[in-house]
């Protein structure tokens, strides 16, 4: 766990709830954990978990139906303005203002936030996202990737100490995954607050020391990612095969076409599979054992995890 | 690079607060404001020529054909009685247009999430808004004067009048307009407002004739209809002769603005449809 500090949480999440229609659908069922200043966190979980949700209650744009969320140690509702100057939230959405060239758009972001005579921090932002030649361009000519990356300098052009970045890089190019990563990494290394949320493990696992896990509304996990790794099934066995799998083994497999993995705690359950296949008369081709990464961590716990 | 900056903390939590408040009520305002204005004058064509060429269409056919037909105040010709009509009734429609159209394509668009995440407060979303209605309204009303000032001069009897009139009731139809704004999830449910509501109540308001040559009911009705006092209030300072007395149609007007603008700052408090 990140050093205890005498400053405040960069974000505090305290027993987050949201319910929709009169309490049937729990989105967040009481979400609680502090991100350190200077963290690099990193927020999973499957399609409807309540990623999305709890950073529009954290960005305030929704209202969490009780509990409380604070940035900075500035309550998000009570202490909006100062909560929302801390935040620069970059959003899943890739959506623009079709009346602005990008100067334009950052410029009048800027303004929202109070802070006037910008234009030597905008250079800076658009020379950084590789934008600087598309300044002078409407929003509407630019391509998807070039939108993205706009949406990030929107995010950072108040210099906000804490960013959130929800499902950035879903469907860009490598090249711009690449210079948003070098970029964000950066920005954590001079001290800001980073939280991801992200679809690819292997992002969040090269890039984030800590991870929580969400299911259903609820946190099902949360370590430093070295611990979530070395803490499950740290050995991967992976195969080729054609024939069915025995049922003991089909139960806790990942196959994708022909190709099978299977997690292992230590060496004496890597015997115990293989010998389980020979039982059972699998042909097995290919076969490699290495060490499990983010993916089968994130796996064994949504399996694990009561809904 | 560095985005760094002293962390807050320096000062006490609530000294804090009141100066971020303070900050970000006036700048903040300021740049939602200039944007507002920035997005209709990029497309002027469309937001203050278009209407200032329908006012002039209507002001020749109807100029031209009623013109020896209908009489309406002793001293004044139907087309120079028409002309203020006209201005007023451009600078309501487009007022209202101004918000409604901004913040319906903002919300549909997705784009309204850069303003929903900024420490802007309702009341600077409110004032930037409706003060950019307000400014399309004054565009658009001066246009139309402009241009068909020439075809017969309703003259100046008191431009105090014409003036509060046109800012009051520019900003009670952009608060309108933000309350439609916010209302509306659709294009079809805006236009529905648009036509149904707005259109049928300025053009039964007198823009076209004096409420007193319709007959007792009717005249009844119009005034139970905002819009009546707005115009024929704004027609007072042109002539110096209205329907009813200036003072009563600008007590009605002040009345509603405070009213809808009340309501527009209260669902935006609450985040009407705009935060979840």
């Amino acid at each position: 766990m990140p050093s205890p500090s005498s400053s405040p949480p960069a974000i505090a999440f305290e027993n987050v709830k949201k319910t929709y229609r009169g309490g049937q659908l729990k989105a967040l069922d009481g979400v609680s954990f502090d991100i350190q200043p200077g963290e690099f966190f990193g927020l999973l979980g499957p399609n409807g978990a309540g990623k999305t949700t709890l950073i529009s209650v954290l960005a305030g744009l929704t209202r969490a139906t009780s509990g409380r969320v604070r940035v900075m140690g500035h309550d998000v509702v009570d202490d909006y303005a100062a909560a929302r100057k801390a935040l620069g939230v970059v959003p899943q959405e890739l959506v623009f203002d079709p009346f602005f060239s990008v100067r334009e758009t950052l410029r009048i972001q800027s303004g929202y936030f109070g802070v006037k005579n910008n234009d030597a921090w905008i250079d800076e932002l658009l020379e950084n996202l590789g934008l600087a030649d598309k300044a002078h361009a409407n929003m509407r000519q630019l391509s998807g990737g070039m939108k993205r990356r706009v949406l990030v300098a929107q995010a950072l052009v108040h210099r906000p100490p804490v960013i959130v970045l929800d499902e950035p890089t879903a469907g860009v190019d490598v090249e711009l995954r690449q210079t948003l990563w070098q970029f964000i990494a950066r920005l954590n290394k001079e001290g800001h607050t980073v939280l991801l949320t992200t679809h690819y493990l292997e992002e969040a696992e090269a890039l984030c020391q800590r991870i929580g896990m969400l299911k259903a509304g609820r946190i099902v996990a949360l370590d430093r990612t070295s611990q979530l790794l070395a803490g499950t099934a740290s050995t991967m066995l992976r195969f080729k095969t054609d024939a069915a799998l025995p049922a003991d083994i089909a139960a806790r497999a990942r196959v994708t076409g022909r190709i099978v993995q299977v997690t292992a705690h230590d060496a004496a359950e890597v015997e115990t599979t293989l010998g389980s296949l020979r039982a059972a008369g699998v042909p097995i081709e290919d076969l490699e054992i290495g060490r499990a990464d983010l993916e089968d961590v994130f796996l064994e716990i949504m399996n694990g995890a009561a809904a | 690079m560095s985005l760094a900056r002293p962390p807050e903390g320096a000062h006490s939590r609530l000294a804090g607060q009141r100066e971020a408040r303070r900050v970000h009520t006036f700048s903040g305002a300021a740049t939602l404001f200039k944007k507002e204005v920035l997005r209709f004058w990029k497309v002027a064509f469309q937001t203050v020529a278009a209407p200032v060429l329908t006012a002039v269409m209507y002001l020749l056919v109807f100029g031209h054909t009623l013109e020896d037909h209908v009489k309406v105040y002793d001293t004044v010709g139907y087309t120079q009685f028409l002309i203020p009509g006209l201005v007023m009734m451009s600078v309501l429609q487009n007022a209202f247009a101004n918000s409604s159209s901004s913040l319906i394509q903002s919300k549909i668009t997705g784009n309204l999430v850069f303003l929903l995440l900024t420490p802007l407060s309702p009341l600077a979303w409110f004032v930037a808004y409706v003060g950019a209605a307000v400014v399309r309204g004054l565009a658009v009303g001066a246009g139309v004067l402009l241009v068909t000032v020439w075809f017969a001069p309703p003259g100046l009897d008191n431009v105090l009048w014409v003036l509060a009139f046109t800012v009051l009731g520019a900003g009670l139809m952009g608060s309108l307009g933000l309350i439609a704004g916010l209302w509306a999830e659709k294009f079809d449910q805006m236009a529905a407002f648009q036509n149904f509501i707005i259109m049928p109540m300025t053009f039964l308001s007198g823009v076209f004739y004096s409420v007193h040559s319709l007959p007792a009911f009717w005249q009844g009705v119009s005034h139970l209809n905002p819009f009546f006092y707005m115009i024929d209030g704004f027609r007072r300072g042109f002539f110096g002769v209205s329907d009813v007395s200036p003072w009563l149609s600008l007590s009605i007007v002040a009345v509603a603005f405070i009213a809808v603008g009340g309501l527009a700052l209260s669902l935006l408090q609450r985040g009407y449809k705009i935060r979840s």
